[in-house]
C-alpha cells in the first residue's frame, strides 16, 4: 500500500489535471482499510518501532516515508490537539484585552463612528453610509472578501468535480439530472416564468441603488443567484446552460474580479500619493454619483451571483 | 378616537393572524404523515400571512411601506403554494408505502 508523501501527491495532482482521475480516491480506500491494518501489524511485528529511530533524522518527506502509519496517526492527532489548544488559548487571551461590553470606551462611541457619519457623504458621495464604508474606506477588505468567494468556488470545484469515465457516462445517461425531482412540473414552470424576471429585476435594482439605499453588491448578487437557481430548478440544465455555463462563469467572475482589483489599485495609488484621480463624486443622490461605488457594486454583484449559482450546481450535479 | 380604533383593529388582526399560524404549527407538530403536515402548513400559511400583513399595513397607514408589505404578501401567495405542491409531488413519487397512508384514485 502506498504511503502519501509530497512528491506522490504532486504526481497524483498532475495526473488529475491531465487525465481527470480523482486524486482522493486512493486515500479514501486507505482510510477505509485502515483499522484492519493496525490490528494485523500490532499482532505480527512492531514495524513502527524500528522506524521511530529513523524519525530523528532526515527531511520531512523521508520522515513521513520512514514512519509507519500507526506512528503517523499518533503524531498527527497529538499535533492537531496541540495546535487547536494553542489557537484557542491565544484567542481567549486576546479577548481579555477587548473593551468591556457596553463600556463607555467601546467602538460604538469612538471618534471613528462620528467621523464616518460626518464625512462619508462628503468624501465618497454615497448616501448609504454602509456602502461608502465597505467600498471606499475599507475597500481593501471588500476586495479580499470577493476573492474569498472566488477561492471558495475553486475549492468546491476541486473537491466535488465529477471525474473519471464512469461518472461521466452516468452524467450523460441522465442528462437533466432529476432523479427524485418532479420532471417538467407545469405549475413550477409557470410560477418560475412569472417570478424569475421580477427576482432578477429586483436584484439589479438593489445592486444599482447600492449607494443610495440599503443594499449593494452582496445582497443584490445573492438575489440574482437565487433567481438563477429557481430557473434551473424549474427548467433543468439543458435550458439553463444556454446562457449559464462554465464559460460564462469564468468570463464574468474573472473580469469582475480583475476590474475590481485594477480600479481599486488605481484608487489606492492615487489616494495614497495625493495624485488627483480624475474621478469625482458627482451630485449625491443621483444614480450616477459616488465615483467608483456604482461600478464596484456591479462587479461585486456579478461575483456573488456567479458564486451562488456555481456552488448550487456543483453540489447538485458535480459539474457545470 | 380614530387612533385608538386603528390600534385596536391592528392588534385584533395581529392576534388572529398569530392564532392561525399557531394552528399551523400545531398541525405540523401533531399530524403523523407528511401529506397531512403539508395540508396544515399550506392551509394556514396563506391566511395567517394575509392577516399579519394587513395588520402591519393598518399600522403603517397608506404609505409606501404598506405597498411594499402587500407586494411581499402577493409574492408569498404565488410561491408558497407551489413549494407545498412540489413537496407533495415528491412524496407521491418517492414514497413506496403511499397506498397504506392515503387512498389513490387511478384516473
Amino acid at each position: 500500500m502506498k504511503k502519501s508523501n509530497g512528491r506522490d501527491s504532486l504526481e497524483r495532482f498532475r495526473k488529475w489535471l491531465d487525465e481527470g482521475s480523482d486524486p482522493l480516491d486512493m486515500e479514501m480506500e486507505d482510510a477505509l482499510s485502515e483499522p484492519e491494518e493496525i490490528c494485523s501489524r500490532d499482532a505480527e511485528e512492531p514495524a513502527w518501532a524500528a522506524s521511530d529511530a529513523q524519525f530523528e533524522h532526515g527531511t520531512l518527506g523521508n520522515r513521513l516515508k520512514g514512519m509507519s502509519r500507526r506512528a503517523y496517526y499518533v503524531y498527527y492527532s497529538f499535533l492537531a490537539v496541540l495546535v487547536c489548544a494553542g489557537l484557542i488559548s491565544v484567542l481567549l487571551y486576546a479577548t481579555l484585552h477587548m473593551p468591556k461590553f457596553g463600556g463607555a470606551d467601546t467602538l460604538v462611541d469612538s471618534d471613528l463612528t462620528a467621523f464616518y457619519v460626518e464625512n462619508t457623504l462628503k468624501d465618497t458621495g454615497a448616501q448609504n453610509v454602509v456602502t461608502g464604508i465597505i467600498l471606499n474606506y475599507r475597500g481593501f477588505d471588500t476586495l479580499g472578501e470577493s476573492h474569498v468567494l472566488f477561492s471558495a468556488v475553486c475549492t468546491v470545484l476541486l473537491m466535488l468535480r465529477l471525474t473519471g469515465n464512469d461518472e461521466r457516462e452516468l452524467l450523460q445517461a441522465e442528462p437533466d439530472d432529476r432523479h427524485f425531482e418532479p420532471k417538467n412540473d407545469v405549475i413550477l414552470q409557470t410560477t418560475a416564468r412569472i417570478v424569475t424576471p421580477s427576482i432578477l429585476l429586483f436584484g439589479i435594482y438593489v445592486i444599482l441603488n447600492g449607494h443610495l439605499s440599503p443594499g449593494g453588491g452582496f445582497s443584490g448578487g445573492a438575489i440574482i443567484g437565487a433567481g438563477l437557481i429557481l430557473y434551473l430548478s424549474a427548467f433543468g440544465y439543458r435550458k439553463t446552460e444556454r446562457f449559464m455555463n462554465a464559460t460564462v462563469f469564468k468570463a464574468v467572475s474573472a473580469s469582475a474580479l480583475m476590474f475590481y482589483t485594477l480600479s481599486k489599485g488605481y484608487h489606492f495609488i492615487t489616494a495614497c500619493n495625493d495624485i488627483p484621480s480624475g474621478i469625482g463624486t458627482g451630485t449625491p443622490g443621483n444614480i450616477l454619483s459616488g465615483g467608483l461605488l456604482l461600478p464596484l457594486n456591479i462587479a461585486v454583484g456579478c461575483v456573488v451571483a456567479m458564486t451562488m449559482y456555481a456552488m448550487y450546481t456543483m453540489f447538485r450535479k458535480g459539474d457545470f | 378616537m380614530a387612533e385608538t380604533l386603528r390600534f385596536l383593529l391592528c392588534a385584533l388582526l395581529l392576534v388572529v393572524g398569530l392564532a392561525v399560524e399557531a394552528t399551523a404549527v400545531l398541525g405540523v407538530h401533531r399530524f403523523g404523515y407528511d401529506l397531512n403536515r403539508i395540508h396544515a402548513a399550506g392551509m394556514c400559511d396563506s391566511l395567517g400571512l394575509l392577516l399579519i400583513m394587513l395588520s402591519c399595513s393598518v399600522y403603517a397607514g397608506i404609505s409606501a411601506t404598506s405597498a411594499k408589505l402587500l407586494t411581499a404578501m402577493v409574492f408569498q401567495w404565488i410561491t408558497s403554494p407551489v413549494s407545498g405542491h412540489l413537496v407533495g409531488r415528491l412524496i407521491y413519487e418517492t414514497d413506496a408505502d403511499l397506498a397504506r397512508e392515503a387512498t389513490i384514485w387511478k384516473s
